[in-house]
């Protein structure tokens, strides 16, 4: 099978290359762009004229759901939503029930996204057993299964002590240790940034210190262990100048920054908007703000939509009680268009964020137009406006706090190793 | 980028109460006509026959997600009254024990034509849900959300100011004690802020104290002598048994020796200070008995004006 894309503007982060041009598809891999390989004869032209054609998304973090939430979501369901925001490639992580901490799981998992064939799906596998914190999951086993990395999730470590040799355990091997910078203690019952917001809704807090504490430990502890680390979800400015100090310092260390935190702050509450409980807690305008700019400065190395699709009744709670999270992986593209737009960077820039950086913190061959790279390509239109709307989103999770706004750039066609799994 | 604009559940376009779920926001002109209305009611609770029609025919429920004897007597005092069906719903100890949801429980009050809802809920902002998905006509009262709100309880203490002191334009004001947890304090600074106190201060050790609470336009003092300097109104909040020996505070005696509220140091506030608490007291606690009983305490009276300010909202509520 051989694809031609015409007349799109071919945007590759990794290259560096921004520029009308064909791209020619053979094999599943992108043959050469610009000029067709010698005796090319499509099977198939793409007129893209208007279009940005861009590498397929990689994501750092998708919920899909399953094992146990099916309720929730499928990998029906998210792999559709995936191939309609754009996104290719993407981790999950091993939040699920059971959670990913056994070989078999985790290749059920893979060989389920294989058999749907629209994305290229990376299990995060769980830290420990149970992600219950005691014992190290079996890690080499995981590996070969097919993990790239290890994740304790939302849920805390007991103790410093299980850290340090997880985190050495896994430097044994060269395996990243993902880890969610927010110390338990001090989060502790807490659903929103401690400050003014809270203050006034009278919302258990979680301080910033939550995160920087953590920091500095887990900061302290790669420098012990050798331990690479990637640190998920940012939230504070702090955090930031945290995690700028030890990358000059020349720590093996990577970050990423979830969506929403680039668009929203505690303020977007309102009154007790659930859409906006979200974890981390969505903090000052101020820390939004550092946010953005690390992503641009590229002390946050990648920007995931830590998509987490939740039904309406976890959600039709009081604020403290709905579970955190939010439908995001067909907002991933114009969130960080939008965020792109207003840093005043270039599509090569923006896209970076949300490509060729991400596929380096996963370690896997994606998030690239370079001949010989998988044919994975996300055709949009950057000036296309859509309401956020339920109808409007092929994920099973429907509430976001982007509900009824509107947003600029759609995803018109997606492909998945050269082929079409996507249209609008 | 703001998604939601802070919608106005509480008041309608026209200016009218719809809701009443925080004093936060309300305008002066309402609160002042909600004081106004309370004052016709006081005489209603002085009558041998202590009842008006102006609720006849409504059905109000009491839904109390956390138990309290005494806020949901007041407002069922109130309600009858205003010859209102009252009916009380200790939710907490039935459906939700049966995984009931909060809002699958109040569709199913709605469906018994409920008029009004008085919600008390141990989270924060239930009230708010609920008043997002009620029908229209349908009235919520927050009786009290958490660390959140409690509007009635705000408003019946700026009526009990308004009706020693008259005029809240001079007035020095200091809120004492666990700020923190407290409901009734958020709902005494917003409705003082917005009547116009100009010196209102909060009193409390550190650990007590929300972030950023000079934010909601108070002054924050931890030493109390220092804070009740000059105070025309003194107002204790109650500490909670559970969190007087723990991580927030090493003992309530100790609490008590810093924070207590004696003579001694009443006698630093102005010589006509009054001293407030919403209830029910801790005595030896945050206050010391002859304060609590003595000439300057205005305890009592919150309490009966209390009933009066809960005929006043529901009244407007409940002929809106």
């Amino acid at each position: 099978m051989k694809t031609e894309i015409r007349g799109a503007r071919v945007v590759d982060p990794a290259s560096g290359r921004d520029e009308a041009a064909s791209i020619f598809i053979e094999a599943g891999k992108v043959a050469a762009i610009g000029k067709a390989p010698a005796s090319f004869r499509p099977d198939e032209t793409i007129e893209a004229s208007g279009l940005v054609a861009c590498p397929g998304l990689v994501d750092l973090s998708a919920r899909l759901r399953e094992p146990g939430f099916e309720y929730k979501a499928t990998l029906e369901s998210e792999l559709r939503a995936a191939s309609a925001g754009g996104v290719t490639t993407l981790a999950c992580p091993p939040d699920t029930d059971p959670p990913l901490d056994e070989p078999g799981l985790v290749e059920m998992l893979k060989r389920r996204a294989w058999s749907l064939d629209c994305a290229r799906v990376h299990p995060l596998g769980a830290l420990t057993v149970g992600l219950k914190g005691a014992r190290i999951a079996e890690m080499a086993e995981l590996t070969e299964a097919g993990c790239v990395g290890f994740f304790q999730g939302n849920a805390p470590l007991p103790d410093f002590a299980t850290l340090l040799q997880t985190m050495r355990y896994a430097a044994t091997f060269g395996y990243t240790v993902w880890l969610r910078p927010q110390d338990a203690s001090l989060a502790a019952g807490g659903v929103a940034h401690e400050g003014e917001v809270a203050t006034r809704l009278g919302l258990a807090p979680i301080p910033v210190v939550a995160e920087t504490v953590a920091l500095r430990t887990l900061i302290e502890l790669m420098g012990v262990t050798g331990a690479r680390v990637h640190l998920a979800r940012l939230s504070s400015a702090a955090g930031v100048a945290l995690v700028a100090e030890a990358k000059a310092r020349g720590a093996a260390l990577t970050c990423d920054v979830g969506i929403h935190h680039l668009h929203l702050s505690d303020r977007d509450i309102g009154d007790f908007d659930a859409q906006c409980n979200l974890s981390p807690p969505l903090r000052d305008p101020s820390d939004r703000d550092r946010l953005r700019r690390a992503l641009a400065e590229g002390t946050i190395d990648a920007v995931c939509s830590d998509h987490t699709p939740i039904d309406d009744d976890a959600k039709q709670v009081p604020f403290a009680e709905a579970e955190p999270g939010a439908t995001a992986l067909e907002l991933l593209l114009p969130l960080t268009l939008q965020w792109g737009r207003e840093s005043k960077l270039g599509l090569v820039e923006t896209l970076g964020a949300v490509t060729h950086r991400a596929a380096r913190i996963l370690g896997v061959p994606a998030g690239t137009l370079a001949p010989g790279a998988h044919a994975d390509i996300c055709l949009f239109d950057p000036s296309r406006s859509w309401v956020v709307q339920p109808q409007a989103l092929a994920s099973q999770g429907k509430n976001t706090p982007f509900l009824g706004l509107e947003l600029t750039g759609r995803v018109v066609r997606t492909l998945f190793a050269g082929r079409t799994v996507h249209t609008a | 980028m703001s998604p939601m604009t802070r919608s106005n559940l509480q008041v309608g376009p026209d200016g009218r109460l719809k809701h009443l779920l925080t004093t936060e926001g309300l305008p002066a002109e309402l609160i002042r006509h909600i004081l106004d209305s309370a004052d016709q009611f006081v005489s209603v609770g002085e009558r041998d026959v202590k009842k008006v029609p102006l609720l006849r025919g409504k059905t109000i429920f009491n839904v109390f997600f956390e138990n309290s004897t005494r806020t949901r007597t007041t407002f069922e005092i109130a309600a009858k009254r205003l010859s209102a069906d009252v009916i009380n719903l200790n939710v907490g100890a039935s459906s939700t024990n049966k995984g009931e949801t909060l809002l699958d429980t109040v569709w199913n009050l709605q469906a018994m034509d409920a008029d009004m809802f008085i919600v008390r809920h141990s989270q924060s902002g239930a009230p708010h849900l609920i008043a997002r998905h009620v029908k229209p006509g349908v009235a919520v009262i927050n009786a009290g959300d958490g660390r959140h709100a409690h509007p009635t309880q705000g408003l019946l203490d700026v009526y009990t100011i308004r009706h020693y002191k008259k005029d809240f334009s001079g007035l020095t004001v200091a809120i004492v004690g666990d700020v923190l947890h407290s409901r009734v304090a958020r709902s005494q600074i917003h409705a003082l802020k917005t009547l116009g106190v100009p010196e209102l201060r909060v009193i409390g050790p550190k650990t007590l104290l929300p972030a950023a609470v000079e934010r909601l336009g108070v002054r924050v003092f931890h030493d109390m002598a220092e804070g009740l300097k000059g105070c025309d109104v003194v107002i204790m909040l109650r500490l909670q048994n559970e969190r007087m020996n723990g991580a927030l505070l090493p003992s309530a005696g100790e609490f008590f020796k810093c924070y207590g509220l004696t003579a001694d140091k009443l006698s630093l506030a102005r010589p006509d200070a009054i001293v407030m608490h919403p209830g029910p007291m801790n005595r030896g606690v945050e206050i010391d008995s002859p304060v609590a009983d003595g000439p300057q305490s205005v305890i009592m009276p919150q309490v009966t004006f209390g009933i009066a300010v809960r005929m006043a909202v529901m009244s407007m509520l409940g002929s809106a």
